[in-house]
């Protein structure tokens, strides 16, 4: 756990970067610090490792005082991984991922060993060992930042905006296979961001800070999208709040729809035969759906480019808002639903979805203090 | 060309004098140069202070330098250490600025996550920012090169015997072939210094080819 109490960090000109900032970071869980710029975010951060020292409060790590802790003993101790990753361009990945291992006087060989390991944990191959940052991208390169922070084994990890410098598609990436590890490995986690949609999508709890370092709402993500506490905090997190909450409520045990389907190929006798309201769903030989097709329009055997691909597939179990946009985005307006292994089960309508969404309480304050 | 072949004996003793009192220097002046060069890295304030004050050191003659030192040190007037730390003064007045320059040309993100990892201060600047800096260092390395093998022929003037001798000695007899045998071999020895730097940086610096190529 790691706790500021009453932290503040002002400067001999007058700013206050931070003010009186107090807030735990639960031990195994991700904190995440979201704001505007000049929120004081990254220079909480900062002041965790004492790379920045704190003008007033202390900051604790379980039960120590970091402030009589000695500096470079307890920088070893935290993981540390930035934006662009920072990497020694002058160091191969296996000696970079090395590094604080061997600062703690680990040998070469135990060394090397560890960060092998870690290079395959993070998803990259072994043949990257030997090769230099210059040489991998930028996604590949923050993959070998994360592997660094964790290569000895730290209880505490600090994150500064590690994903905003790739772009979309690899950082979705990156946030899927970090939350995976972090499934794995329990790390007490401070995370910065000024991205809300990360904010939310990988925080336990989530810290807004408004300008001048002062604390906004901590909570977690669905309590914080259901309650904003201001004007500030609503406007912060954006539109589409209702909705995007349902990403933190599984759906139930819904009873679908059963369909007829057609393979690939079915002639438009078949696709007649099959078709329900116009629309048929064509499956694959494992009965992965395919896509839709409007039953009218089928003059030959079905072939892959005659298929509508807009709509979604949702799990069975999985969030509600996948569940209700897969209703929305369908042509036929029938949600196509799959099991885990991606098998087509059946279909639900969006007014289906919607009249479970209203049986639901909203996340309640009660709820949020028995958990913090 | 008889007078070539009668001296190439002499010709060889003053080069390896030439080598002895540039080369010395250079090393001398880098390993001056580098101590400084972090402190204007390191407080901002002593960065102009530093690196105008050695660069006026630079604009001082030569000659001038060669003939104070005695008086300054109580050196004998003939004796080659008053060569060697002039042209000292002259590779740290241009080194100063290049290893600041240097230092400060390791990115920030760098420097950052190192001291964040549990660098402290100087294990990071042996093994982080110094390798990092090697390549700007080098550049500036190799004007400083260049510039003692011709600044060291002056001293033939004060009687410190080099490849400027060959000058001196053709200008007194009015004599051709030594001053032009003296101008190949600077510039001969000029170029065996410049790739001799060029060499060991590469060596030094095996990442910064990596990305060229097909890898």
């Amino acid at each position: 756990m790691i706790r500021f109490d009453s932290v503040s960090k002002h400067y001999p000109d007058g700013t206050k970067a931070v003010d009186e900032l107090t807030f735990e970071a639960p031990t195994g869980q991700i904190t995440v610090l979201v704001g505007p710029s000049g929120c004081g975010k990254t220079t909480s951060l900062r002041m965790i490792n004492r790379m920045i020292e704190p003008s007033g409060g202390r900051i604790w790590i379980d039960d120590q005082d970091t402030s009589t802790m000695d500096e470079t003993e307890l920088r070893r101790g935290i993981g540390y991984v930035i934006q662009h990753a920072g990497l020694f361009p002058h160091r191969t990945i296996v000696a970079n991922i090395a590094t604080v291992p061997r600062l703690l006087g680990w040998n070469r060989a135990r060394a090397e060993a560890r960060a092998l390991e870690l290079l395959e944990r993070v998803g990259l191959p072994a043949g990257f060992a030997r090769r230099y940052p210059a040489q991998l991208s930028g996604g590949e390169q923050q993959r070998v930042g994360v592997a660094r922070a964790l290569a000895a084994d730290p209880p505490v990890m600090l994150m500064d905006e590690p994903f905003s410098a790739v772009d979309p598609v690899v950082r979705e990436q990156l946030q899927d296979e970090f939350l995976r590890l972090q499934g794995d490995l329990g790390k007490t986690i401070v995370f910065v961001t000024h991205d809300i949609d990360e904010a939310i999508k990988l925080g336990d709890r989530v810290a807004v800070l408004r300008a001048g370092g002062h604390l906004a709402q901590l909570a977690d993500p669905a309590y914080l999208l259901a309650h904003p506490v201001d004007d500030f905090v609503a406007d912060f997190l954006g539109k589409d709040r209702g909705y995007r909450a349902l990403s933190f409520q599984g759906s139930p045990a819904f009873s679908l729809t059963q369909e007829q389907t057609v393979p690939l190929g079915a002639t438009p006798a078949q696709a007649a035969g099959a078709a329900r309201d116009g629309w048929v769903l064509v499956v694959d030989a494992s009965r992965r759906p395919l896509g839709w097709i409007e039953s009218g329009r089928v003059k030959s055997p079905i072939k892959p480019e005659m298929l509508h691909r807009g709509g979604t597939v949702a799990t069975v179990g999985g969030p509600l808002r996948n569940v209700l946009d897969a209703a929305l985005s369908s042509p036929s307006r029938r949600g196509v639903m799959v099991d885990d292994e991606g098998a087509f089960v059946g279909t639900i309508r969006a007014h289906e979805v919607l009249a479970e969404i209203e049986e639901r309480a909203r996340p309640e304050l009660e709820d949020q203090e028995a958990r913090a | 060309m008889t007078w070539l072949g009668d001296h190439l004996g002499d010709i060889l003793g003053l080069t390896v004098r030439h080598i002895y009192l540039a080369g010395v220097p250079l090393i001398l002046g880098l390993f001056i140069a580098l101590p400084l060069g972090w402190l204007a890295r390191r407080y901002k304030g002593l960065y102009p202070v530093l690196i105008i004050g050695t660069g006026l050191l630079y604009t001082i003659p030569s000659l001038a330098l060669f003939i104070m030192l005695p008086f300054l040190l109580g050196t004998k007037i003939l004796d080659p250490i008053n060569v060697i730390i002039a042209m000292t003064i002259y590779t740290v007045a241009l080194l100063v600025r290049t290893v600041a320059d240097g230092l400060g040309s390791v990115p920030e993100e760098v420097n950052q996550s190192a001291t964040a990892m549990g660098y402290q201060r100087v294990r990071r600047f042996m093994s982080v920012e110094l390798p990092l800096a090697v390549p700007v260092i080098s550049a500036g390395l190799r004007v400083a090169a260049v510039s003692n093998v011709s600044i060291v022929s002056v001293a033939a003037l004060i009687g410190v015997e080099q490849l400027g001798s060959l000058f001196t000695d053709g200008f007194d007899r009015a004599f051709l072939e030594p001053i032009i045998v003296g101008v190949i071999s600077c510039v001969a020895l000029a170029l065996l210094f410049d790739g001799a730097i060029l060499g060991l940086t590469r060596l030094a610096t095996p990442w910064q080819r990596a990305g060229e190529g097909s890898s």
